[in-house]
């Protein structure tokens, strides 16, 4: 144990032994030393094992000693008025990944998806992706105008969207460039970083639809919205109406029973199911019926796939089925032979998950997961399948499909179709290689 | 209830033929509602009639047939000032910085300007400019006056949005010196540019009946019988995320790898001074901007040893920039205020820094 490089480590000094495990403890653990593991707690107790005789103690300190929590009293209610996580997760935190963007108003927080559950993102852990910075807006100077090919052009206030006919839907949002450093070649170590530009939460808030219909909107010629932010950026996408007339596109304010955050689009953001986050347009403050796309910045320089042949695709907006497994991934090693849970997410942009398999040989082999429920149209779908580990190397993938019956592709068959220099829409089997050490990571495998 | 209202009411979906010429061509009721409430229900007096001000004030985007662009005219020569002045801290002075966004201008030839293709977007190590990507003028316009510059929107005016727009397109080889850009001419710029047939609708990927490009088969046994590993992660990848060991949590089946120690049995008992100043750096966030050797949103820390060496009062400013926040010593990019750290642990990093940030 003395050999143990403790101090090396960053922020490790202070946490008790039990909590985690050091590279050399994780090494004999998978060694298949396990009868390390039964000392641990030894070692919890502070006491240094010197060798190898030594008598068995009677238990765990943990349950033979009282501890601190079962002998005092605890804090009070409302102690913080808006709760927190536990101080002991705050390693799971919305993070950049170095090097991706300049500058951090233009840039991304990845979600830590490996170390989440279900299906609904914990709204302070949404991903963010802003253009020109996130603002807090006042929800009583916030405006929406819908103008354009209606009969009026009206202006609403946020007093006025809350009180009309509200619905609450379950949605996943995806950045369109989600996976996109991953094109060419493995670039980042961890799920948080390869897919992390995904969140899932319960949305509330009005029907387009409903709006527009109330105002008598061109059926004929107003064929496309746009929909514009009330930041710097003026975030600017069209939406095809048919997206509209379906009756899923949302004037939405509230996120996970609360109003949205504002890294969110506080108070107001589109809610364009199964497409890329980007025309979610947050601080939405204007709706224009038109009878033309805008080729909008966002849709034109960027947001646009580059093909072999030099021509880009516009308007590539629908996220195809895609899914991942989160535990175990990328940069997490596993402590130990045997019984794991693999779990993960699937998700489509064309409806409802069918179903997911997993396979642990790299392909070869495939075995179909349990779904939990609900299982919603284009929401995330958790899914969960036994896994026993033997120690050998092993890929794990996951592969979805989707009620259209489309199948989760590999990126050889996308690059095939779309070359290797897209950043946009890699919708990849995802393969994480597990190593004899138990050491997971991110490699590309067909 | 007439058949104009229960349409506005949603209680019709689907308008039999001749629903959209009859609800146009009757005069409206000032709000679309009424007595008789279908599903939705009586809506009236929610919402208010927009003013033609305010429509004018919001409605600011230009179309690629341009409506929505207004009158106005720019010189290059008057663009260039404007770029010099307050675009090229960001973008460079020839549209081609890197250190906060992708180049705006390069990799346009003459011929592009004939073809209508941007030949250079087939180079894979050529960057993507913007102007190799624009198929609209109006895009470029309607971009630079809702969002440009990115520290001050909209403090553009019409003629001034024209004259950089002019000077981004000198810029990027398609208008020459001496243009003057207008709503006059602004369809014959549209005709020159070099990516204006660049762009396909040629995908499945935005009508909710499109057909995905790829297809793969859901096989179950003995499916790929030769699986290769085709790419693995870069071994400077690896810690390039900082310690992943900090990133997971640390209960479960699993523990995040640690990528940001010694290994293990070479470590010294106490941390050395550099991994204990790391650690604190990363605390404060440091890390996400800076590092040792390498500039990256800001400057490289053995930069800022090298320029202040020698200068006694070092010490003390950067203790209060580090602290306080600020611009303009290496760039335009503001360092935002230290969070999480205190007094004493910034005066510990930026001796560390100064001191040319021994091991
Ligand atoms: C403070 C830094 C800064 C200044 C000053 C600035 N820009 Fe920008 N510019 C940016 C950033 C950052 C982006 C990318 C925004 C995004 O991610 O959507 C950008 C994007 C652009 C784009 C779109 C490029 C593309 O490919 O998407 C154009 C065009 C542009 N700027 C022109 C200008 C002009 C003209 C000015 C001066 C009037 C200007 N900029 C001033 C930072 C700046
Ligand atoms: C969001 C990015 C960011 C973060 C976080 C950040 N910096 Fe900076 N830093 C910058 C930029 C940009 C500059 C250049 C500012 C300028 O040009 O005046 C800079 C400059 C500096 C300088 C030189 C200042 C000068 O006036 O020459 C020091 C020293 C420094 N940073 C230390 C730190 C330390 C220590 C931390 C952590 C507590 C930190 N920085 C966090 C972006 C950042």
């Amino acid at each position: 144990m003395s050999a143990l490089p403790r101090a090396a480590l960053p922020g490790r000094l202070q946490r008790a032994p039990e909590g985690f495990l050091q590279p050399a403890q994780i090494r004999e653990v998978a060694a298949g030393r396990r009868g390390f593991l039964r000392s641990a707690f030894a070692a919890a107790a502070g006491l240094r094992l010197a060798g190898a005789a030594r008598a068995q103690p009677p238990g765990e300190e943990v349950i033979l000693r009282p501890q601190p929590w079962a002998t005092s009293l605890g804090q009070p209610v409302a102690a913080f008025p808006y709760g927190q996580p536990s101080k002991y997760e705050k390693n799971l935190m919305r993070r950049e990944s170095p090097g991706l963007t300049r500058v951090s108003a233009a840039s991304v927080a990845f979600s830590p998806l490996q170390g989440m559950f279900g299906i609904i993102t914990a709204s302070g852990l949404h991903f963010e992706r802003h253009h020109q910075g996130w603002e807090d807006i006042d929800p009583s100077k916030h405006r929406l105008m819908v103008n354009g090919l209606v009969k009026q052009e009206t202006v609403f206030t946020m007093d006025e969207l809350m009180r009309l006919p509200s619905v609450s839907r379950i949605h996943f949002i995806e950045c369109g460039a989600n996976t996109g450093m991953e094109w060419g070649n493995v670039a980042v170590p961890t799920v948080q970083y390869t897919h992390g530009m995904l969140s899932c939460s319960e949305f509330t808030g009005v029907r387009l639809i409903d709006v527009l219909d109330h105002l008598g909107y061109d059926r004929k010629k107003g064929r496309y919205v746009l929909a514009e932010g009330g930041d710097g950026s003026g975030m600017t996408r069209t939406i095809p109406m048919e997206l509209v007339e379906s009756g899923e596109v949302l004037l939405a304010y509230g996120m996970n029973g609360e109003m949205l955050r504002p890294e969110n689009g506080y108070p107001l953001r589109l809610v364009v199911p199964g497409v890329q986050g980007v025309s979610w347009v947050k601080w939405l403050r204007r709706i224009e019926v038109g009878d033309m796309p805008y080729a909008t910045k966002d849709e034109t320089v960027h947001y646009v796939d580059l093909m072999p042949n030099g021509q880009l695709r516009q308007y590539t907006s629908i996220q195809e089925a895609k899914s991942v497994i989160t535990t175990p991934s990328g940069g997490q090693m596993l402590l130990d032979k045997g019984f794991y849970n693999v779990s993960g997410i699937a998700w489509s942009g064309r409806g409802k998950i069918k179903r997911v398999d997993v396979s642990s040989d790299g392909g070869r082999n495939w075995r179909s997961a349990r779904l939990e429920t609900p299982v919603l149209s284009k929401a995330l779908t958790r899914f969960n399948i036994g896994w026993v580990w033997d120690g050998a190397p092993a890929i794990l993938q996951s592969r979805a499909m989707d009620e259209t019956g489309y199948v989760q592709p590999k990126i050889n068959q996308l690059r095939a179709v779309r070359g290797t220099r897209s950043i946009y829409h890699n919708n990849a089997i995802q393969s994480w290689q597990v190593a004899q050490s138990g050491e997971v990571s991110n490699v590309q495998a067909y | 209830m007439s058949r104009l209202t229960e349409f506005l009411h949603g209680g019709l979906r689907v308008c039999a033929s001749g629903c959209t010429a009859l609800l146009f061509s009757v005069a409206p009721p000032a709000h679309a509602a009424s007595e008789n409430v279908a599903q939705v229900g009586d809506w009236k007096g929610i919402g208010r009639a927009a003013t033609p001000a305010e429509v004018r004030a919001w409605d600011i985007d230009v179309r690629p047939d341009f409506k929505g662009l207004p009158k106005g005219a720019g010189t290059v020569a008057r663009g260039q000032e404007i770029w010099e002045s307050k675009c090229a801290t960001c973008h460079g002075v020839f549209g081609e910085a890197t250190h906060v966004f992708t180049p705006i201008a390069g990799g346009v030839h003459s011929e592009d300007l004939k073809a209508g293709h941007t030949a250079s977007l087939l180079k894979p190590t050529e960057a993507r400019t913007t102007v190799m990507k624009l198929s609209h003028v109006s895009t470029l316009w309607d971009y630079i006056n809702r969002a440009m510059p990115w520290n001050a929107p909209r403090s553009l005016s019409i003629d001034e949005v024209y004259a950089v727009t002019a000077y981004v397109l000198n810029l990027g080889s398609v208008l020459p010196d001496d243009f003057t850009l207008s709503n006059e001419n602004v369809a014959e710029v549209q005709a020159r540019l070099p990516n204006r047939d660049g762009m396909t609708m040629d995908h499945g990927m935005w009508s909710v009946k499109g057909k995905p490009d790829v297809r793969n088969v859901a096989c179950m046994k003995g499916c790929a019988v030769d699986v290769k590993v085709a790419s693995v992660l870069p071994e400077a990848a690896r810690p390039a995320h900082g310690n992943l060991a900090d990133q997971n949590r640390t209960i479960g089946p699993v523990r995040g790898v640690v990528t940001a120690a010694q290994v293990a049995g070479t470590a010294p008992a106490v941390p050395s001074q550099g991994v204990a100043m790391l650690q604190l750096a990363n605390k404060g966030a440091c890390l996400s901007c800076h590092q040792i050797e390498t500039k990256v949103v800001g400057p490289a820390f053995r930069e800022v040893a090298a320029k202040y060496k020698g200068d006694p009062k070092a010490f003390a400013t950067l203790i209060a920039k580090v602290k306080n926040g600020g611009q303009g010593i290496w760039g335009a990019i503001p360092m935002p205020p230290a969070q999480s750290l205190s007094d004493e642990e910034i005066g510990k990093l930026v001796r560390w820094v100064l001191d040319g940030t021994p091991q």
